[in-house]
């Protein structure tokens, strides 16, 4: 299998032996590169997604979506960043100006950190440490602030309701979040990203933990896309009700913001799925078939992972087409009085499958 | 487990300050790009609250419903017990069965706090 470490150790080792950079250059030289890898990889991905989601919207419901600009419309995303970013910034009045400034920051940056954490290929990770999962976690909470700041500074009765709202469903749901990372880390016995990882280079977790992975990988899915605030629970942008939730008020690029982390928090949601159900970047590998094995190890860490994400991003995109909203009563009773009990009912279940030596 | 991350660079805070900087130059750089080349216009119409076209009324910070409030203490509660099982969850092959009774104690209280929460009716939306 290729690693990565290779080609990052030889960029070090070129700019530290060959240039005869000092350390701190290079650190500063490789963190400045990491910086725009971040970037552009951050920047295209929220495009190809926003192409990727019209289009699977466009054909479920029998259209063809973009298809003018550039050939099959794979342009058109570029166009739109365009179109978006020349729409004027409009100043409103009475609105908590520093708040309203401050919360795109929050929302983009709690999305960069949690992106960062993701394994992307053998040897590429950027933020790797022995608790990365829950780092990931942690970070990826700060972005509810960001959104209640946005819908309490709008001045602004409908971003004030979908402010409210998507606090109280995305703090809700992050529990059962929480509790499905708990019962992977529990089979895992790390929280380290890499270790989650090489935990599964004999067989995925989804395969390895019997029926309570199933579960918590359902209920996992579930709660993503609540913690996204798509699908069947985007109430707090339900436009029907709220016009178009807490960011009502932003206008032009200001909203793109909220926009593009809205796709990144979609696969950011659906890489870690891949990372504790389908082992990460890991190729798929059956006991006992090594043919088969080394056949799949041809193929680049990056590709599955990348591949992985995209189709559980597609599922979570399917689910909106399918299931007509919730009302928020729907909503909480779904969360605190079912997914929560199963959970903790499936902790306990996935304990006694490792206690007694269950799993597969 | 060693900690291994991109260039060798054992230092995670830096890394993970590395990203926080993109994450803000990302905005930066577009509000000022956008700031550039968007066009301005005067129109004291345009600085209202959008209520879909109908002048606002009253305030617009108003009282909220104290369901919010609740479920945010909920959350708080059964948020910080998902945490202390983390460190568990990671152990839990060595410490075996003497983690799994103190484990089982705390858990049991989790349970209790959401079967009275539930009791009390304070899961159900008013």
């Amino acid at each position: 299998m290729q690693d990565f470490a290779v080609i990052t150790n030889w960029i070090h080792n070129f700019l530290v032996s060959t240039l005869g950079c000092a350390p701190w250059l290079a650190v500063t030289i490789e963190c400045v590169a990491v910086g725009v890898g971040l970037l552009l990889l951050y920047a295209l991905l929220a495009l190809f997604y926003i192409y990727f989601e019209r289009k699977v919207c466009a054909f479920f419901q029998c259209r063809l979506g973009p298809n003018r600009v550039g050939p099959w419309g794979l342009l058109q995303s570029f166009a739109d960043m365009f179109k978006i970013l020349i729409k004027e910034l409009i100043e409103l009045k009475n609105i908590d100006k520093f708040l309203f400034a401050l919360a795109p920051y929050l929302v983009i940056i709690a999305s960069m950190l949690a992106f960062a954490v993701l394994p992307w290929g053998n040897g590429l990770q950027i933020i790797d440490f022995n608790i990365g999962i829950f780092f990931l976690l942690a970070v990826s909470s700060i972005g509810v602030l960001g959104i209640l700041l946005a819908g309490w500074s709008s001045n602004n009765k409908f971003t004030l309701i979908g402010a409210l709202r998507s606090g109280a469903q995305m703090v809700s749901y992050e529990l059962s979040i929480g509790l499905s990372v708990v019962t992977m880390v529990c089979l895992a016995g790390t929280m380290s990203v890499t270790g989650i990882v090489e935990a599964q280079d004999r067989l995925w977790f989804i395969f390895s933990g019997h029926v309570s992975s199933i579960i918590a990988f359902i209920i996992y899915m579930i709660a993503g896309t609540a913690e996204t605030n798509r699908g069947p629970f985007d109430l707090p942008e339900a436009e029907s009700e709220l016009t178009a939730g807490y960011h009502t008020e932003y206008s032009g690029i200001h909203f793109g913001f909220f926009y593009l982390a809205e796709y990144l928090n979609l696969f950011i949601i659906s890489g870690v799925a891949a990372l504790l159900f389908f082992g990460g970047w890991m190729p798929l590998h059956i006991p006992g078939w090594d043919a088969f094995n080394n056949i799949m190890d041809y193929i680049p860490s990056v590709v599955w992972f990348v591949g992985k994400a995209i189709a559980l991003s597609f599922i979570i995109i399917w689910f909106k087409w399918t299931f007509p909203r919730l009302r928020i009563d729907h909503l909480l009773k779904l969360e605190w009085k079912y997914l929560l009990p199963i959970n903790l009912f499936n902790l306990a279940l996935m304990v006694c499958i490792i206690i007694f030596g269950w799993q597969i | 487990m060693t900690p291994l991350t991109i260039f060798g660079i054992s230092n995670t805070a830096l890394l993970a300050v590395t990203a926080a900087l993109t994450g803000f130059a990302l905005v930066a750089l577009a509000m000022w790009i956008a700031g550039l080349i968007s066009p301005r216009s005067f129109n004291p119409q345009k600085g209202e609250p959008y209520e879909c076209g109908i002048p606002t009324r009253g305030e617009s910070m108003t009282q909220f419903h104290v369901g919010y409030y609740l479920f945010a203490i909920l959350f708080l509660m059964f948020d910080v017990e998902t945490v202390f099982l983390f460190p568990w969850a990671v152990r839990m092959r060595e410490l075996g069965v003497d983690g799994l009774i103190s484990i089982a104690v705390f858990f049991s209280i989790l349970v209790l706090g959401l079967v009275y929460a539930w009791r009390k009716g304070a899961l159900e939306w008013k």
